[in-house]
């Protein structure tokens, strides 16, 4: 304790041991990457250090013993409304540092969460509920852009037949997708985890922007290849090996800033799926340094429709911001097949804590306003809306869609499924529930075996509530939700938050 | 018949097999009591190996051979083979603690007696309905009990 | 009969068990000198010390020889042997037919030509009768001189003194334990035995056995000129391939009953296993005869398994001993006194004599070969796979080693894999 700066003990955790308990095993020595329990020689039994804990709770997890708690450090400053404990430690840290405050995760910041302020009607006598044990019901979906009219002929054979040529689309299973998460900031493990989970549930995921190993272009008919401003892995065996192609602007964590991967998270698998050298740096700066107007945009969007042979729908991913649907409306206009937008609670593996928590606007006001405009517009066929960024459960999924998106995208929830506690040290390379790691005694604590089946389950769980939530509605295709906000009602928000949401106060 | 395999690849080294082998082995069933009292006072002892090599990991306990070499060093008849089991079985009290066994498995699956002069050696947990508790307890999936 | 084994020690259990791996069905006939069922041989030791009773000499249940459907004549000696018309004949005169012969005869004490040895109070020490009759002696007696300080007279002595009978080792050579272990190891063991009280007396051996006017030992002449008074001697000098059977037979004899790789003698239908065989010894890549308790039980599976028709190469034997003196184990396996002017071998030792404990690691051409572990035997089964599998050895297996860590994860992936982890399947 000595020697130490003076903030050391203003620590965050504070690690709860049961004397009665702990039968000093060692296994939270083992499953501690940043050092807080030990092995006393002189005490002969194990200790900890308080001010080590990050609250990843990975210990806590796994004692046989339950004897371990992870509290909040229960000391508190006399703060105010104003200068809140977070404040002031940001402070201490940065004045010992006089660096920039590094955050992972999504924001935690207490920002309106509307998800929380909507609720979803039911039927009640007029129109019969359904019972989706009983009868049919439909979550499949379809993504990528839609004509604007159908033609039908009569084939040979006497029967209808389409005439109107469809461009290429995503069949979805369920309207949930696992989002971008590059290999680099999560590992090849859950990499392959989230491929066999996809697979397995006939939906998509995202490779996020770091390429995509060669030993998972057999899962390609459920993946998503994304191109962002580092173009990491980007080439045309990659373009070719998903499915749909995603140009990703934007993330809902860090609108506006770029990314950067330290290179002691680059290893030789991640260098030779980035195409970057082993130990540098990886850094996506913070525009597309060939995209500076819808114009250029267009060009790219093509351009990636061209290296595909027009197979794979392409989607842009943008954060939310404030000209969102103006932006959507470009992006639309552009071609893209499929419009992501991020919101601000969006996870990350690493991001300026001051950009997280203060840049951008929540998920389901942009959302609303983008469905809006491209509808005023008349061209919300064109384009699929993806809703990302803080989708925390199958009532908050249900909710976009009534606001208008066609799928969401999951990545927290992806991740807390395999652990995850949401700690935020992403950033450190060091995540003790091995998936923001790529240290390799870290890395294999997520055994693509249990990975791959925990995210299969939580999909699946969605699912059957989907279906519940919508079968109560009386209604028996998730097509007839979407955009159905008549299905809302918003409890305690203010006038111009139901304007935007498009909902009624709940009681009208 | 089924055995124990353990997969280097996704063992993390947390030694939670070795408390769940000594547990099941011991008198109370209480992990607490196992772990400190009963490993004290009687010495039951982990059937399980960790190895740890680099970031590599793996928990090995006998294999359970079709032709195992401690039965043929075994002076005693204290190790046989189950003919309708097929388990590497043995008796306690035939055990003189030569450590013959010890010296022939080329597996490192027999251990000392920490407190008796007798051997130590996995059993597949045969008195537990549920199985092998390494298996059960192991958080990773690095150890299967299955036909192979 | 289709398959008769001769003697009913490990080697022929072996045999019962390999026949029985491959066919359940026909009889199998067990003919033996000895009056017991297959008990444990180093278990004599163990009983004449006291430790055991006699009720935990067998070696396998009661039921063994039933359930397996084994016909056994006990107490019977083979004294004839036509390998032409597949006829052996009894000291008794029964002629039994066989389709296949195992011989597991075993070894017969050796017993050099000491003047004075032949009468009683001069004892073996190799099977049960010898140490019954000796319980019965030791009540009576306070001295006993044992010739032999190799494994069998130590565990003779330390039994002997168990009894609380004043014992003296008489070893010709330099000290005790040469062959199997090495001079740091032996003095180990060695030093146990005088911290308890045995008596070592070594580069020295017994010119005569005195005995008074009645007949009875009272002593024995040293060929240092020494006496030493005794009132029982127990030569346990080592035991000789027991092939005069096979040999009067016309099946070819070296220093054993020679085999081929599937325990075939020269003569058709007739196998040998066990101390009486001169097979393969997996280090030396030449026949050996290796009397050790495991070499007989694998040959003798290996014998059966081809005397029931499944073709099973033999592969090899590995010199290996395991033994304790007042609980100090000490453990050998393979080579262990390289030939010194040899560039090929080298030696890797750790000696910490207050705590007894010591390791000695030998290494031929990068390969481990050989090791000694005294006090601390623990890891001993890991070095044995790097000897028994011929496990490369690179520079951080080689420290592991040396550091008395041997480690499965020090094994080549490959054959880690198909050893612990079969059908494991990479992506
Ligand atoms: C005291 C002692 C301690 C030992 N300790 C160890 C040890 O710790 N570790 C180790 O590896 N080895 C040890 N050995 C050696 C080990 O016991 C032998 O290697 C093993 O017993 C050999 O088995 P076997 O079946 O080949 O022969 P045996 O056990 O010698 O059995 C042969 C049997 O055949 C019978 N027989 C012989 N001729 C005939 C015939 N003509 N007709 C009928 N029956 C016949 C004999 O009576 C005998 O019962 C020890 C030996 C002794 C004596
Ligand atoms: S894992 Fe639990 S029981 Fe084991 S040492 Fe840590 S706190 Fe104690
Ligand atoms: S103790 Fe060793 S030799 Fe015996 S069955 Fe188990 S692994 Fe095989
Ligand atoms: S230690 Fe026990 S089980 Fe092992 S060989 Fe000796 S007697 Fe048999
Ligand atoms: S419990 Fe599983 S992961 Fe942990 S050490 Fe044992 S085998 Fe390895």
């Amino acid at each position: 304790m000595l020697f130490q700066p003076i903030n050391k003990n203003y620590h965050e955790f504070h690690i709860d041991r049961d004397k009665d308990l702990c039968i000093n095993c060692e296994v939270c020595v083992r499953q501690c990457s940043y050092g807080s329990h030990y092995w006393d020689e002189v005490r002969g039994k194990v200790m900890h250090d308080n001010s080590k804990c990050v609250g990843c709770h990975r210990c806590e997890a796994l004692c046989p013993t339950a004897a371990l708690h992870i509290r909040k450090k229960p000391s508190e400053y006399r703060g105010g409304a104003s200068w809140r404990p977070v404040f002031m430690e940001n402070i201490y840290k940065q004045a010992d540092t006089g660096g920039v405050l590094l955050a992972g995760m999504g924001s935690p910041v207490d920002i309106p969460v509307y998800w929380d302020r909507m609720l979803l009607d039911a039927s009640q006598v007029t129109n019969p509920s359904i019972d989706p044990l009983r009868e049919p019901m439909e979550l499949k979906t379809f993504l990528g852009a839609k004509p604007s009219k159908l033609e039908i002929e009569t084939g040979k054979d006497g029967k209808p037949k389409l005439k109107t040529k469809l461009t290429p689309q995503l069949e979805l299973n369920y309207p949930i997708m696992f989002s971008a998460m590059s290999f680099g900031s999560i590992n090849f493990n859950l990499h392959r985890a989230m491929a066999r989970a996809a697979s397995e549930l006939g939906i998509y995921y995202n490779t996020g922007e770091g390429g995509l190993h060669k030993s998972l272009y057999k899962y390609g008919q459920n993946t998503i290849v994304q191109v962002a401003s580092g173009r990491f892995g980007v080439h045309k065996d990659y373009l070719q090996a998903g499915a749909g192609i995603e140009i990703k602007v934007g993330q809902g964590a860090k609108p506006g800033i770029g990314g950067h991967l330290p290179g002691e998270k680059i290893n030789d698998m991640v260098s030779e799926t980035r195409m970057v050298p082993i130990g540098s740096d990886a850094i996506s700066p913070a525009p597309h340094h060939d995209i500076y107007s819808i114009e250029d945009l267009l060009q790219l969007i093509f351009a990636l429709k061209e290296a595909s042979e027009y197979k794979a729908p392409v989607s842009v991913k943008i954060a939310a911001v404030h000209n969102v649907a103006a932006i959507a409306s470009g992006i639309v206009r552009a071609g893209a097949d499929i419009v992501t937008i991020d919101g601000m609670r969006g996870g990350t593996g690493a991001a300026p804590a001051m950009t997280r928590d203060n840049v951008g606007i929540p998920l389901e006001l942009a959302l609303a306003s983008v469905d809006q405009r491209l509808r005023d517009e008349g061209i919300r066929n064109q384009a699929s809306i993806v809703a990302a960024g803080g989708i925390r459960c199958s009532a908050d999924a249900i909710k976009a869609i009534a606001l208008g998106a066609d799928a969401v995208y999951i990545a927290t929830g992806a991740l807390i499924a395999v652990g995850c506690t949401l700690c935020g040290r992403c950033y450190t390379g060091k995540c003790p529930w091995g998936i923001a790691t790529n240290d390799p005694k870290l890395a294999k604590r997520q055994n693509p075996d249990i990975a791959a089946k925990k995210m299969t389950n939580l999909v699946r769980a969605w699912g059957h509530e989907i279906e519940e939530m919508l079968g109560g509605m009386g209604l028996n295709s998730i097509e007839s939700l979407r955009g159905n906000r008549d299905k809302l009602r918003a409890v305690g928000l203010s006038d111009t938050e139901m304007d935007i949401l498009g909902v009624k106060h709940a009681g009208r | 018949m089924k055995r124990v395999y353990p997969d280097k690849e996704f063992c993390i080294g947390c030694h939670l097999c070795e408390v769940a082998c000594i547990t099941a082995h011991s008198e109370s069933k209480d992990v607490v009591i196992a772990y400190t009292q009963e490993r004290r006072e009687k010495g039951i002892t982990s059937c399980k190996k960790v190895f740890e090599k680099g970031h590599t990991c793996v928990a090995v306990s006998c294999r359970h051979c079709d032709e195992p070499a401690c039965v043929a060093a075994c002076i005693s008849g204290g190790l046989h083979k189950d003919p309708k089991t097929g388990r590497t079985v043995y008796d306690r009290e035939k055990c003189v603690g030569c450590w013959s066994c010890l010296m022939a498995c080329p597996y490192g699956a027999i251990k000392r007696h920490p407190v008796e002069n007798k051997i130590i050696k996995c059993d597949l947990c045969q008195d537990r309905e549920e199985g092998p508790a390494c298996v059960a307890a192991c958080p990773n999936l690095a150890l299967k009990f299955e036909e192979r | 009969m289709k398959y008769v084994i001769i003697g009913n020690g490990i080697a022929s259990i072996g045999a019962i068990e390999g026949i029985r791996q491959v066919d359940k069905e026909n009889p199998i006939m067990v003919i033996g000198a000895e009056n017991a069922p297959a008990y444990g041989r180093p278990l004599i030791s163990y009983l004449l010390a006291g430790k055991i009773k006699a009720d935990r000499m067998a070696l396998r249940p009661t039921k063994f020889y039933e359930l397996n459907n084994v016909e056994l004549k006990l107490g019977t000696t083979v004294a004839g042997l036509d390998t032409q018309k597949k006829i052996i004949t009894t000291e008794k005169g029964e002629e039994i037919e066989y389709e296949n012969l195992l011989l597991a005869t075993g070894g017969a004490p050796f017993t050099p030509p000491i003047p004075g040895a032949e009468g009683a109070g001069v004892y073996n020490f190799t099977n049960l009768a010898h140490a019954q009759e000796l319980i019965g002696t030791a009540k009576d007696i306070k001295r006993a001189v044992v010739i032999g300080g190799g494994l069998i007279g130590l565990k003779a002595a330390e039994a002997l003194f168990d009894r609380g009978v004043d014992v003296t080792i008489v070893e010709l050579s330099d000290r005790v334990l040469s062959l199997a272990f090495d001079e740091n190891a032996a003095s180990l063991a060695a030093g146990r035995l005088d911290e308890v009280g045995l008596k070592v007396r070594t580069g020295v051996s017994v010119k005569e056995i005195q005995r008074d006017a009645e007949g009875y030992v009272v002593g024995c002449h040293l060929t240092d000129g020494g006496f030493l008074q005794t009132e029982i001697v127990v030569i346990a000098i080592g035991v000789v391939p027991n092939y005069n059977l096979a040999k009067d037979a016309n099946v070819k004899v070296d220093r054993g009953i020679m085999v081929d790789d599937h325990m075939r003698t020269n003569a058709e239908g007739v196998y040998a296993a066990g101390d009486v065989a001169q097979a393969l010894d997996m280090l030396a890549g030449e026949n050996r005869v290796v009397p050790i308790w495991p070499n007989a039980y694998n040959q003798g599976f290996c014998a059966g398994k081809n005397m029931a028709g499944r073709d099973t190469g033999y592969s090899g034997g590995l010199a290996m001993n395991s033994i304790s003196f007042y609980g100090l184990p000490t453990i050998s396996v393979g080579t262990v006194n390289p030939p010194e002017d040899d560039k090929n071998f080298e030696v890797a030792m750790k000696l910490d004599e207050k705590k007894k404990s010591y390791r000695k690691l030998v290494f031929q051409n990068g390969n481990l070969v050989g090791y000694v572990l005294v006090g601390d035997i623990d890891q001993a089964g890991m070095f044995t796979s790097f000897v028994k599998f011929k496990l490369p050895i690179e520079a951080e297996t080689r420290a592991k080693l040396m550091a008395g860590e041997p480690d499965a994860l020090h094994w080549p992936d490959e054959f880690f894999n198909e050893t612990w982890n079969p059908e494991h399947t990479e992506e």
